[in-house]
């Protein structure tokens, strides 16, 4: 079994811009992206010998592209926490000794839609048969669908979900690449256009473009590269369902209970031993079910912890200090984007940067509650 | 008739029976004959076992409203502002579905009110199974 802090992060970099980028197509917003990672690395395409992205057949065009000859390809596509998935099948590829130093690439055009992958359901599909027909158009009329009942079953209130939004724009002020900085009241949210109630136009996550890599290697390598090295201590991954309709429990997501927990017993930290948190918020409800799922708050009790201003700037849990993916970016799997905001703060270089941050606990979603991956880091080898 | 321009679903061997269902007015669901339990959507095994022993039956059509969105775009074969909802079956599983003869406002759909199934044909082929709030008395 492999044990914490045996990999490590040593290159890491996110594309050159971020939000609107017409000018690159997804496999530029790729390259451009593992081009920076690997210059922060200090390394060269013919030092990669493993390669991962979102397949469907994207590892061979990303490797051709890049000039990268892998004998290790992972192409785990379920949806925008898979980089996370990438990880820890990167860690482990390398603990195997499958390979040593491995690129993981993400680009998406999600904006501009130059070169991008369509997603089309499929009518012979169980989604394409028995949510289609009822009229969802993408992830604003499908990641919601459980909200009511959650805020039933706790007596969370419109203004609590507008309270995510407002202290992720806090942290997205303190940070010059987030698309908007400029503060926000419940009141603008709570009257901001509504999508499809009871999410507003500011409690959905931004639609742009923009690509993220991260490069891996064994922790006994990582001190002769140029950055610090950020070391992964645990990681965990499950799936549920592609219908956001038949999960489990709308209260909560078998995914995260699973992945969340196999991490961080993984990494053999305690939620008290975690400095940072970044929670995918592709929607404002993401961070109360992450809080509840990790175990950081009791059930029911996410809502308040965030209105009590415990996630703020300055707060006990700093979470999602980049902005998020309602404030920072989200190409569309903004999970990439989370992954280089711990990495950061684990560098002790992030624009909001959490003073004396040294453990890092980055989860991720997928889907519509469909799939999780979750990943601790710490910047001291245990 | 629905109004055109919904995604159609296209039925495949494991769920055809569904969906004939449907077009004769029946809401068809599945039992596991180890546990007892109705499951949903369909598929010719349990998915609390994993046994191949299971049987189709009728459900009773009656359900609670257990959440929705309230789309407020146009998409093909809707007008908003229209509910994307889902329903807990009497016999436990839930379904995606539309709830129709009510206004599509958060005072008017709430949270576990009582409903009933209603089929509407989509086109010669398809019906869909939606839902409507029970008639007083019906319950």
């Amino acid at each position: 079994m492999i044990k914490p802090g045996e990999i490590a992060v040593v290159g890491a970099a996110e594309s050159t811009k971020i939000g609107a980028v017409p000018e690159l197509s997804q496999i530029g917003l790729h390259a451009d992206a593992a081009l920076n990672a690997m210059a922060d690395a200090g390394l060269k395409p013919t030092d990669i010998d493993g390669l991962a992205c979102v397949g469907p057949m994207m590892p061979q065009q990303v490797a051709h592209y890049l000039g990268v000859t892998p004998k290790w390809v992972d192409g785990t596509g379920v949806g925008g926490c898979s980089f996370m998935l990438h990880v820890r099948h990167a860690a482990a590829a390398i603990h195997a000794g499958y390979c040593t130093t491995v690129l993981i690439t993400h680009g998406e055009s999600g904006k501009s839609r130059v070169g991008a992958t369509p997603r089309p359901p499929e009518p012979e599909s169980l989604a394409g048969q028995f949510e289609m027909p009822y009229g969802p158009f993408g992830p604003p009329t499908l990641f919601p669908i459980p909200v009511l009942r959650f805020m039933k079953t706790y007596g969370v209130t419109d203004e609590d979900l507008a309270t995510v939004a407002v202290v992720q724009r806090e942290w997205a002020g303190k940070n010059p690449r987030a698309m908007y900085g400029d503060p926000i009241t419940v009141a603008d949210v709570l009257n901001s256009r509504m999508i499809a109630y009871p999410m507003r136009i500011l409690e959905c996550c931004l639609v742009t473009d923009g690509g993220g890599a991260l490069i891996l290697t064994s922790a006994d390598r990582a001190k002769d590269f140029p950055q610090k090295p950020v070391y992964i201590l645990g990681t965990g991954e499950s799936v549920e369902s592609t219908m956001v309709s038949q999960m489990e429990d709308f209260t909560s997501s078998r995914a995260f209970r699973v992945a969340g927990p196999t991490a961080m017993q993984a990494a053999g930290v305690s939620h008290a031993d975690v400095d940072h948190l970044m929670v995918y918020d592709a929607f404002a409800h993401l961070p109360l079910y992450g809080l509840e799922d990790l175990g950081f708050v009791g059930r029911g009790e996410a809502a308040a912890f965030i209105r009590e201003g415990n996630t703020r700037p300055g707060g006990k849990l700093p979470l999602n200090t980049n902005g998020g993916g309602l404030s920072y970016t989200h190409t569309g799997m903004y999970g990439m984007f989370a992954l280089q905001e711990s990495v950061r703060q684990m560098r002790g270089t992030a624009p909001a940067q959490v003073e004396g941050a040294e453990i890092g606990v980055c989860h991720g979603v997928g889907g519509m509650f469909s799939a999780s991956g979750t990943v601790v880091f710490g910047n001291r080898r245990p | 008739m629905l109004a055109p321009g919904r995604a159609k679903p296209k039925p495949t061997p494991e769920t055809r029976h569904f969906w004939n269902g449907a077009k004769e007015g029946k809401l068809l669901l599945q039992r596991c004959g180890d546990t007892g339990r109705a499951y949903f959507p369909p598929r010719p095994f349990s998915p609390y076992t994993g046994s191949r022993n299971v049987s189709v039956f009728e459900a009773s059509g009656r359900a609670r409203l257990y959440s929705y969105v309230i789309h407020q775009r146009p998409v093909p074969g809707f007008t908003p502002p229209y509910a994307i909802a889902v329903v807990e079956l009497e016999e436990g599983p839930r379904m995606m579905t539309n709830i129709i003869g009510c206004e599509q406002t958060p005072e008017a759909l709430v949270l576990d009110m009582p409903l009933e199934v209603a089929f509407e044909p989509l086109d010669e082929e398809i019906t869909l199974p939606l839902f409507r709030p029970l008639a007083k008395g019906g319950a």
